[in-house]
């Protein structure tokens, strides 16, 4: 059985002591100096949150510069270091904490564990993240001059191509709060992959085999090892950025025969798999919530774990097809081509199996399912685009375009928030033991996706109308401008939407209805302890003789364990 | 159904066979160690022979024998000092360490020698030329991790000599054993990449 780190009695000495401790020493103990799984694993999404909303605003920011043509409401320079704060935050310091909460507040519980397998650990990946993200906002203060390169916040775009980023080009210190926080938030993420294949592969309770673990736990097993495969070339790139700039290396010194391509080789070398690493996640929630609401259990379990295994190792192997426009040669055109395309078949089988269990089923339309669905469809439409820029011919003609900006928010808003948005209003009961109010979030939901649709929608055809990225403002009379107005003005419906969202969380915390230990009538182990948890989870470590284990508990007369082989 | 206590007893208990999570955790490390290396040798490669001026590798460098020997048989001595605190054989443990420790020291050592040489007889830096460039931050990679590697074992020399139970850390020394392993075997790749094929 797993080693258990917060024995039941400790737990409960350390309880009675906190109702005598003062506010501050309580809140020190549980909000700061904390191990917990689930409290680091709120705090994580707490910080993401955070950090949502200055993205968020930034995006608003760009969506207004360019709701005109011509317009001047930012200045060139501020306008590039709102694209790039928007991109960086949202992928490091949004995506990433994000999942590293989902994975520690669930996992533990889900598998039956007291904790992470390495808790101490844990603290300290949440702290380094975070000092990033702090780091990476700290640059706003160090502004040095208003030329490129020089102004507070870094302004080379999330994906920062050499040479731009060398010195002679970025001479000031914008760059350098760049690499340093995102390398903050590589380790961060590096010490959370390295806990949850630790604690899945260590710390399963009694008759949880593999085979058993719930598909959840399996997702962020291919996340964790993506993770620990695909981040160091960002990094080791980063700290060849960083000899270059400070030591006089020649890596990526144009100057000096070093090689610009290589870097954008290094980073999509890290930049592809890193959406997978944010959307399997994603895919993860929903294979946990489809099922409850359609009250079946899921379609083609041993499937699903095999496509998230292939969709980890291929698209390890794609990164190029970020890269048509530089001009490969015409075989890595046509093999990134045809691996990019093979990625779409697992991924298929997914979105098919999702459907299947939906299929027949006696489906409860609540806000998570709704997000669920709705999460299908964007998905559906995102992967289409995705195959369109996956040929190189194609990509050509609309690489660097707006056609690119849509397709993938529609991965990442249409996909991965609604996911993300699924597994809050899924487990927040859970967490806090209140019921979010349907009627809000239903209002989100509606809200969100036409906010959405407004926004991301048309700017497809504004760049297929030829409209480039990252252009500071437009000239009047190319046809982009519509799309442009609409599109900001979707910005907004979305804004309110999160208000909604976030009424809807304060109200539950409130005056919520109670939600009891298991709201959903689910079936994994989670719902089988209080809501919240204790600290210690479970006051006796649950047996498991299916990966349907509260199923078994509440239909003695026919468990899932009679059909399940091993 | 208050609590999972009261989960369904009747079918037998499948052992849900669990890893050792040290194990887990030091291999997940050495994985991601491997990807960032093999991101530094990459560049190593791909510059090969592309320095348009300054010193190229075969007017440097020299085959690093000795250096390469001593860290090799270091692998061994680990290995015997783990052995060694399995049959619970205390001095032995302490003159296989303390042998390992000397092995390494004496690689840094020679490292130093080759920098000080390329330094100041040869004058290559960081900042000559690709060459340059690739080959410190490669070499310096490793020998990072040699350093990280020594002050581990220093550590649990001197708790060793300070007397702490050694049979109870038989485990963290298996782990701080295989970490070296991994150090000597990513030097197999630098030396091949370095010494030979770039050469
Ligand atoms: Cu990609």
């Amino acid at each position: 059985m797993a080693s258990i780190s917060h024995p039941l009695d400790e737990g409960h000495g350390h309880s009675a002591a906190r109702q005598k401790a003062s506010f501050w020493s309580t809140f020190v103990d549980q909000w700061i100096i904390t191990v917990d799984h689930k409290h680091l694993g709120l705090m994580y999404i707490i910080v993401a949150l955070l950090f949502f909303v200055a993205a968020g605003i930034q995006g608003g920011l760009i969506r207004m510069q360019l709701m005109y043509p011509n317009n001047t409401f930012l200045s060139p320079q501020v306008f590039n270091e709102m694209f790039t704060m928007h991109g960086t935050t949202m992928v490091f310091f949004v995506g990433m904490p994000f999942i590293a909460g989902l994975a520690n507040y669930l996992i533990p519980l889900m598998i039956g564990a007291r904790d992470m397998a390495f808790p101490r650990l844990n603290a300290l990946g949440f702290w380094i993240t975070t000092l990033g993200g702090i780091l990476l906002y700290s640059s706003y203060f160090a502004w040095t001059g208003s030329a490129a390169g020089t102004g507070g916040a870094p302004d080379v775009g999330w994906f920062a191509y050499a040479p731009l980023t060398e010195k002679a080009f970025s001479p000031g210190s914008s760059t350098d709060f760049w690499i340093l926080s995102v390398m903050l938030s590589s380790i961060g993420s590096t010490v959370t992959a390295i806990n949850i294949l630790a604690t899945a592969l260590c710390m399963r309770t009694k008759g949880m085999t593999l085979s058993r673990m719930p598909l959840l736990v399996w997702m962020f097993c291919v996340v964790s090892f993506q993770i620990l495969v695909a981040l160091p070339p960002l990094t080791a790139a980063q700290i060849m950025l960083l000899l270059d700039r400070f030591m006089g290396a020649h890596f990526f010194d144009t100057n000096a025969v070093g090689d610009a391509v290589l870097w954008r080789h290094f980073f999509w070398l890290f930049g592809h798999p890193e959406v997978y690493i944010l959307i399997i996640p994603g895919f993860a929630c929903v294979t946990e919530i489809i099922p409850v609401f359609a009250r079946k259990p899921i379609f083609g379990r041993a499937a699903m774990i095999g496509a998230s295994v292939s969709i980890g190792l291929i698209s390890l192997g794609v990164w190029a097809h970020h890269m048509y426009t530089v001009g490969l040669p015409s075989r890595a055109n046509i093999f990134f081509s045809v691996a990019t395309m093979l990625v779409g078949v697992p991924t298929g089988i997914k979105i098919f199996n999702w459907i299947a269990t939906m299929w027949g089923g006696r489906i409860r339309f609540r806000t998570p399912m709704l997000w669920c669905i709705a999460f299908l469809f964007h998905f559906l439409l995102a992967g289409l685009t995705g195959i369109m820029l996956a040929v190189a011919p194609f990509d050509w003609q609309l690489g660097n375009s707006y056609f690119v900006v849509a397709h993938f928010h529609y991965t990442l808003i249409g996909g991965l928030l609604c996911t993300l948005f699924a597994g809050v209003a899924y487990w927040f009961p859970k967490a806090t033991g209140r019921m979010l109010s349907e009627k809000l979030g239903k209002w989100h939901f509606w809200l969100m996706i036409i906010g959405f649709h407004v926004t991301f929608d048309g700017l497809h055809i504004a760049g297929l109308l030829g409209m480039p990225r990252r252009i500071y403002t437009y000239p009047a009379g190319r046809g982009w401008e519509g799309f442009n107005y609409f599109s900001t003005w979707g910005v907004a419906i979305q804004a309110v939407a999160i208000l909604i969202f976030v009424w809807n969380v304060l109200d539950a915390l409130i005056q919520g209805k109670k939600a009891g230990n298991d709201p959903w009538d689910a079936w994994t182990l989670e719902w089988a302890t209080t809501s919240p948890p204790p600290e210690y989870n479970f006051a006796v470590l649950p047996e498991v003789h299916s990966s349907r284990p509260l199923w078994d508990l509440k239909h003695p007369e026919d468990p899932d364990w009679k059909y399940e082989q091993s | 159904m208050s609590t999972a206590a009261s989960l369904p007893m009747n079918p037998p208990i499948d052992d849900a066979r669990n890893f050792d999570k040290g194990k887990v955790g030091l291999i997940s490390l050495i994985l991601t160690e491997v990807s960032l290396f093999s991101i530094f040798v990459t560049a190593y490669i791909f510059y090969i022979g592309k320095s348009a001026s300054g010193p190229q590798p075969v007017d440097v460098l020299t085959v690093p024998v000795w250096a390469t020997i001593c860290l090799l048989s270091s692998s061994l001595t680990a290995e015997l000092a783990v052995r060694a605190v399995r049959q619970d054989a205390r001095s032995r443990f302490l003159a296989f360490l303390g042998a390992t420790i000397l092995l390494g020291a004496e690689f840094m050592r020679q490292t130093a020698v080759e920098w000080n040489k390329l330094i100041n007889t040869d004058h290559l830096t960081i900042a000559t030329n690709v060459f340059g460039t690739t080959y410190y931050s490669l070499v310096g990679l490793h020998a990072t991790h040699v350093v990280v590697g020594l002050i581990l074992l220093l550590v649990a020399f001197l708790a060793a000599l300070s007397g702490a139970n050694v049979g109870k850390h038989e485990h963290r020394l298996h782990l701080l054993s295989w970490y070296w392993h991994f150090v000597d075997v990513i030097w197999i790749v630098v030396f091949t990449v370095v010494y030979v094929v770039g050469r």
